[in-house]
């Protein structure tokens, strides 16, 4: 599984949402993610890519498009 | 200047003068929203004969009594932008404030805490325990104002460990769990200042325990009030933790629902400071006028955070005093306060009431 497939499974699993859903997901507006939701995202995200975000990231982390810019100073490059 | 210009400063970086410059215009810009968006709001300014357009200081600004909210529903957004409504019990009467906020709002009041408590605590996310039971954030329909506190908080840790059971008893074995894998390194327990007092360390007394906590940052919220009547002090309260856990470092943080966020949180000097998003003026009690370093008096808290509803200056109920200015130890500029007790309730209905009746 390539990145940008490990990232969409992330929201995936933790949202039980699929395709565009996904792509559109946005902190507060897709169901679920809530400050839990959010909490239980970051983990798997963490988990996933073996990284740990800085507090700053995770509150900036408010959407799915966002959130792979953030992934990026991690070295986690989503969109080849 | 901006709020979002404030995000990329360090919240402590500014000395008084200039925060008090950077600060008023943004203030005032808010309030100046307001007052055109929130008729009860505007009916105070006017009554108050301030004209916003001509404030160079949020000294000028009125001041509106936090009881205000339980009374009235100010707010300065349509219905439909409503996205969470905090309510807060506050300590004497029936009546709850609420506190009406948008979406931005919300995320910009999370946002503040986080970015002042990691300036405490440091940035790198530690591991977390957590004194409460899992129970407050798992049933999202039972969700309180601590649980979503609770919530903002474990962002600044990783995979928080919740040390209470359902029927808030102290489970140890998970606490010596999280100890044994992480206890050599720094971490951090976060909790209400009360159930850590009765949940953790009376619940270790009562056992005989004595753990080895060197490494655990205590951060701790929720006011004094229940400990006062049980004349445990700020002191005594460090000593007797200290003395059961070992641990040494704390901070507590001063804060109120009708401004969540731009809190006032404890140096390792033990003084609350204000941050680049709010201050702190002391007023005094007959005339409120401001009082000097050292003078007790009315604490009224100013923040740039409010922007859903008109609560940038606050009278609070809490009597307190500037401790000093720009000259921490820890290095911190702006002001440094003590809070040193609530307000009796029958001064208080009488200025609350004035207040409020003057519209």
């Amino acid at each position: 599984m390539n990145n940008k497939e490990k990232y969409r499974k992330v929201f995936q699993e933790t949202f039980e949402i699929s395709g565009e859903q996904i792509d559109n997901a946005e902190y507060t507006v897709t169901a679920g993610w809530d400050s839990v939701g959010h909490m239980t995202l970051v983990a798997a995200l963490e988990d996933e890519f073996d990284i740990m975000m800085d507090t700053d990231d995770i509150i900036d982390f408010s959407s799915f498009e966002v959130g792979k810019q953030i992934l990026k100073k991690y070295d986690v490059i989503i969109d080849e | 200047m901006s709020i979002e210009q404030l995000h990329k400063m360090n919240p402590y970086c500014l000395a008084q003068q200039e925060k008090e410059s950077i600060l008023s215009e943004i203030v005032i810009e808010i309030c100046k929203k307001h007052y055109h968006q929130c008729q009860d709001y505007k009916k105070i300014v006017d009554f108050y004969g301030v004209d916003l357009t001509d404030a160079n200081s949020y000294y000028e600004l009125p001041f509106l009594p936090v009881r205000i909210f339980k009374k009235y529903n100010l707010k300065s957004i349509p219905k439909d932008k409503i996205f969470k409504t905090m309510t807060s019990s506050g300590t004497t009467g029936q009546q709850v404030s609420r506190i009406y906020l948008d979406k931005e709002n919300a995320l910009l009041q999370q946002k503040v805490l986080l970015r002042i408590l990691s300036d405490i605590t440091g940035k790198q996310r530690l591991p977390m325990l957590i004194v409460d039971s899992p129970d407050v954030v798992s049933d999202r329909k039972l969700f309180s104002a601590r649980g979503a506190a609770l919530m903002s908080i474990s962002m600044m840790g990783r995979n928080p460990v919740y040390v209470l059971n359902s029927d808030m008893s102290l489970n140890v074995e998970k606490l010596q769990e999280f100890l044994e894998k992480y206890g050599e390194q720094p971490n951090i327990m976060f909790g209400m200042t009360f159930m850590v007092w009765q949940h953790f360390y009376q619940e270790l007394k009562k056992k005989n325990l004595c753990l080895d906590m060197k490494n655990t940052f205590l951060l701790q919220s929720g006011g004094w009030k229940k400990l006062q009547q049980e004349s445990v002090s700020r002191e005594r309260f460090k000593e007797e933790i200290t003395k059961v856990s070992g641990i040494s470092k704390f901070s507590d943080h001063y804060s109120m629902a009708e401004q969540n966020g731009s809190v006032y949180a404890e140096c390792e000097c033990g003084h609350y400071h204000a941050s680049i998003y709010s201050d702190i003026i002391v007023r005094n009690f007959k005339d409120f006028s401001v009082c000097d370093i050292g003078e007790e008096g009315i604490i009224q808290v100013v923040s740039c955070l409010p922007n859903s509803y008109p609560g940038n200056s606050l009278l609070t109920e809490d009597i307190g005093v500037i401790e000093g200015i720009d000259d921490c130890p820890c290095g911190r500029k702006g002001k440094y306060i003590k809070v040193i007790g609530r307000l009796k309730n029958a001064e208080l209905r009488g200025c609350s009431d004035t207040y409020a009746a003057k519209y």
